[in-house]
């Protein structure tokens, strides 16, 4: 591994303040599981590594009249033993209990799986289908961005130089609302996704779709919001063929790429299959949320 | 520059000088000379370095020394009390559920940490928290069998 300078500070200012004055190469650790692996790659100059674990609120999950508010190196492994979190995001929970295995889990973040940006993710498909937004400290300040902006290409965030992620607020969804994640590997286990879909649906009483989102993972740079499934879903009931028209648009939507986990026309595939499914099971659980 | 590490290995106070970029478990092996925990893979794939840090299992080749700071380490050194091998212990020997032995120190920290979360868990629950421990020579089944003897052992003593 290269040569690292290791700092763990306890407060958002001491972090930004560590990285905008390092004259080393900095790297922000939230669980480590990437960042440590990209370490051992490394050749060359020295590197800061900056620890942001022992700051306050970045380990924790609390939930509001408002939102659920995120620390965003919260391990997976104690995100997914939290009941009230799984019975309110059931679908993200769903995608922080895929990555990796128990030990992974046990240092994983849905904060380090974000910035890491990868195309296949599996956090941020049911970040982006429940409207997270990220909040952002940085030598300028603080500001906020949905999560759709934070992503801005493979292995790319909106980060700029000094700026950490401090939080991740996913808004209390409305009544009969729920959401859902599924993912294809060619496993049971232990693998990456080949194709995703994260949804978010609120029904009414009826049985009515009143608002949709779907988000799709592994098929393009970016996970990518497909808004014309929220067009055909929206005043509607969820029937066999509104799916299907769901599942043509996630497919349509999707740019994959062929490598040897799957080929571009068997991932626009499955992506549609996945996301009809993951509206269901959504709209499913939403008519038995309150 | 070297990095003075305070921590606890199981239940012990310890201390070492390491630099920042060695691996918690290159400091268990290395500078602790703990080489019970093994190393396979390097990259989190594996599970043969499964320790238990503050509560949580993880792959001590993802944690980084200087992150032990501070923090409560279980390693398969502390799983047998002096002599007298640990139930998971006596039901892997029982079970044959080893060959090599470089998965089993991994295995058996995972299975305690698994039971400790889910005193009762089936087979399918074993098989899946256990997936990220790999095992070249067993087949698992062998494995999975000890696995859940310990279990219904535990569980009625309990």
């Amino acid at each position: 591994m290269v040569a690292v300078t290791y700092h763990a500070p306890t407060s958002v200012d001491e972090a930004v303040a560590l990285l905008a004055s390092s004259d080393l190469p900095s790297k922000v650790m939230a669980g480590g599981t990437d960042l440590i692996i990209q370490m051992q790659k490394l050749v060359g100059d020295a590197r800061l590594i900056v620890d942001l674990k022992k700051i306050e609120g970045m380990q924790t999950v609390s939930i509001d009249a408002d939102a659920l508010r995120l620390g965003p190196s919260l391990c997976c492994a104690k995100l997914t033993r939290r009941e009230d979190v799984k019975a309110m995001f059931p679908g993200l929970v769903e995608a922080a209990y895929l990555i990796g295995s128990s030990q992974v889990q046990g240092r994983a973040s849905v904060g380090g799986n974000l910035c890491n940006a990868s195309p296949a993710a599996d956090t941020i498909p049911a970040l982006m289908a429940n409207r997270a937004v990220c909040h952002i400290a940085g030598p300028g300040g603080e500001r906020s961005v949905p999560v759709e902006d934070f992503v801005t290409g493979v292995g790319r965030n909106c980060l700029v130089a000094g700026e950490i992620l401090t939080q991740i607020e996913l808004p209390r969804p409305s009544a009969r609302t729920s959401d859902a994640y599924l993912r294809f590997i060619p496993r049971t286990e232990m693998d990456i996704a080949v194709a995703s879909a994260g949804a978010s649906i609120t029904v009414d009483e009826d049985g009515i779709c009143r608002d949709a989102r779907l988000a799709i993972g592994a098929v393009a740079p970016t996970a990518i919001i497909v808004d014309a499934a929220s067009d055909l879903l929206i005043g509607k009931s969820i029937t066999e063929e509104a799916l299907a028209a769901v599942s043509e648009a996630a497919s349509s939507a999707s740019q994959p790429i062929s490598d040897r986990r799957g080929t571009a026309e068997f991932r626009r595939h499955v992506v549609g299959v996945l996301a009809k499914r993951a509206v269901s099971i959504a709209a499913e659980r939403a008519q038995g949320a309150l | 520059m070297k990095t003075h590490v305070q921590t606890e290995i199981n239940g012990e106070a310890v201390e070492c000088l390491i630099d920042p970029s060695t691996t918690l478990l290159n400091m268990l092996r290395n500078e602790l000379l703990l080489t019970g925990t093994k190393e396979g893979c390097g990259s989190g794939d594996c599970g043969a370095c499964s320790v238990v840090m503050d509560g949580e299992l993880v792959c001590a080749c993802l944690v980084l020394g200087v992150e032990a700071s501070g923090a409560q380490i279980e390693t398969i050194e502390g799983v047998a009390d002096k002599d007298q091998l640990h139930v998971i212990q006596e039901k892997f020997l029982e079970h044959a559920a080893l060959q090599c032995g470089i998965c089993t120190p991994g295995l058996i920290v995972s299975t305690k940490a698994l039971l400790a979360q889910n005193p009762d868990p089936t087979e399918e629950e074993a098989r899946y928290f256990l997936a990220g421990n790999l095992c070249r020579c067993t087949g698992y089944d062998k494995i999975i069998k000890a696995v859940m003897d310990a279990a219904s052992v535990l569980k009625e003593a309990s």
